[in-house]
């Protein structure tokens, strides 16, 4: 019998893959000798979608990749137009795009604490993290109108400025929180049944992890310093000050810990940002690329024009290409996009940091048990969305 | 490392893979021989001072008639000690095949994958080209500028009446 290898099927419709995730093992007894994940089922073509639409109705199409962190998808996006067109952005927009980036790395996190436990048996945490969730989301729907798909980054800025009451609801946000973090650490970091089940498992060497192209809290999590924010620092985030949690053993456990770690720092740029957010315009002043405020558009024929022209054309990057990335949730993410001079994007391409991540579950998963997968592939923290695009 | 001095080290020491050198938008940006790509990257790798350790990204883009070579294979090369990045780019005619980085990289295999499901570029060396977001059995390669839009393939046997169907009523043959 010792010599006879088991295939097994887990997914694409199983509740602990996280959306449609397949994985085929191979297995000896439950022993994965093998793990093949099989990703597609998901795939709709949004880059090939983007390449019909303009530059900012493209950008609804970033929220439905990673749909858990819609705003860094955005921001990604609307960066990369940004660096391509050589625009400024009015540093109150920054500081916004900030604000907002931050909690949703901690709502992103929130999903992923709260399915990762349930995965492995912690329901509570599920309940717990989607409560607070909602605070977050509640933010989206009162900044953008929409509670997931928030799509509320332009080019050169924001589409409108934040409503009169966001910093009181900023701040109750950074008030209630802090003590939530500990509510959840108290109930998993030192919980002999979460350690035993994520201790030592699905381990990876940093050298390793930088070969296979992992980013974001599975390399951190190895003791790989690497953190887009500090490295190449983007929209003022040189202007605060955080650190960046490392883990040492490269395991679940340690992924755990950088991720509720995470958490924390948001919170502190966060504040930081919000107590330093300057006045002035939440967009950019150049009327190619931004459409005037609206009195200018009612008394002022010039305005009227560039109103129109910005809503009927667009506007035209110049010929070229251009890759920028910024660290999101999940890891790195970048966007690379052609322009061709037209007001369409030539070719849009995005670095996905799930489906990076995720073609490396073999060598986390590879000599564990069956239930020592289901533990891996939540803390790789994937998004099917983003995945297959 | 500054994007101007990487740029001077890689026009001194090799300058003979470089089909051109520029630095654009605050990153060194290069076409390269197709022949030096993995000599090239193992270089960029391993030369102490530029240490491109990560390969975060691989893609490509179909330029169909605009110019003579047809695809642009784009790698992304990122330095973790250095904090440095460079944009590397190959011209491929279409059927030509490139060399495969996975033996450089293990995260080559799968952004390679991609590539060929979407463009239909082969690389040479790679141990497992298959299709990986599109059906096995798909027909065409959609990120091409040629696929056809309003086309639709009958992915199951119930709904290959209908979408034939509607293929003929739109007048769009397969390709």
């Amino acid at each position: 019998m010792s010599d006879e290898v088991m295939i097994l099927n887990i997914g694409p419709q199983h509740p602990a893959t996280h959306g449609v995730l397949r994985v085929r093992l191979k297995l000896d007894g439950e022993t994965i000798i093998e793990a093949e994940p099989i990703v597609g089922y998901l795939h709709t073509g949004i880059e090939k979608t983007m390449e019909a639409k303009t530059y900012t109705q493209a950008l609804t199409m970033t929220d439905r990749m990673d749909y858990l962190a819609p705003m860094s998808n955005n921001l990604v996006y609307v960066m990369a137009v940004e660096k391509l067109m050589g625009v400024e952005v009015p540093e109150r927009a920054q500081y916004i795009r900030v604000i907002l980036t931050e909690l949703t790395r901690i709502n992103s996190h929130l999903v992923w604490l709260g399915t990762h436990a349930t995965d492995i048996g912690a329901m509570t945490m599920f309940l717990y993290c989607f409560r607070e969730r909602e605070k977050i989301v509640k933010m989206y729907e009162f900044v953008s109108g929409v509670r997931m798909m928030s799509s509320y980054f332009r080019v050169g800025g924001l589409a409108k400025d934040v409503p009169a009451g966001f910093d009181r609801r900023v701040k109750e946000i950074l008030d209630t929180f802090p003590a939530k973090i500990d509510e959840y650490e108290s109930l998993l970091t030192e919980n002999q049944i979460w350690k035993k089940r994520t201790i030592g498992v699905g381990k990876i060497s940093a050298e390793e992890a930088i070969k296979s192209g992992l980013s974001g809290p599975l390399l951190r999590a190895c003791g790989v310093n690497w953190d887009i924010r500090k490295a190449n620092p983007y929209s003022s985030y040189d202007k605060f000050d955080f650190d960046v949690p490392l883990g040492r053993n490269g395991d679940t456990y340690d992924r755990y810990k950088c991720r509720v770690e995470e958490m924390r720092q948001s919170l502190r740029i966060v504040s930081q940002a919000l107590d330093g957010l300057p006045e002035g315009p939440y967009i950019t002043t150049d009327r190619k690329i931004a459409p005037p405020p609206k009195e200018e558009v009612l008394k002022n024929m010039e305005q009227l024009i560039h109103h129109f022209k910005i809503w009927v054309d667009g506007f035209c990057p110049p010929v070229g290409d251009v890759y920028h990335s910024i660290e999101s949730p999940k890891g790195e993410i970048g966007c690379y996009i052609v322009s061709d001079g037209t007001k369409k994007p030539y070719r849009v391409h995005f670095r996905p940091p799930s489906f990076i991540n995720i073609s490396a579950l073999n060598k986390l998963a590879r000599g564990r048990m069956i239930a020592d997968l289901i533990a891996i592939i939540g803390s790789t923290d994937i998004v099917l969305g983003e995945i297959d695009r | 490392m500054l994007p101007q001095q990487i740029k001077a080290q890689l026009e001194k020491d090799r300058a003979a893979d470089f089909e051109s050198l520029e630095i654009a938008r605050g990153d060194v940006a290069a076409y390269i021989k197709k022949e030096s790509l993995v000599d090239l990257c193992r270089y960029l790798r391993d030369t102490p001072d530029l240490e491109f350790n990560f390969l975060s990204m691989i893609t490509a883009v179909d330029f169909l008639s605009k110019r003579t070579k047809r695809f642009d294979v784009v790698y992304s090369l990122y330095s973790i000690p250095n904090h440095h990045r460079i944009l590397l780019k190959v011209k491929l005619d279409e059927g030509e095949e490139i060399p495969s980085l996975t033996g450089l990289w293990d995260t080559a295999n799968w952004q390679e994958r991609e590539v060929y499901d979407m463009f239909g570029i082969k690389f040479s060396g790679h141990p497992d080209l298959r299709r990986i977001l599109m059906d096995e059995d798909w027909v065409g390669f959609p990120q091409r500028k040629d696929f056809p839009l309003t086309y639709e393939q009958p992915e199951f046997s119930h709904n290959r009446g209908r979408t034939e169907l509607l293929n003929r009523s739109q007048g769009v043959e397969p390709n």
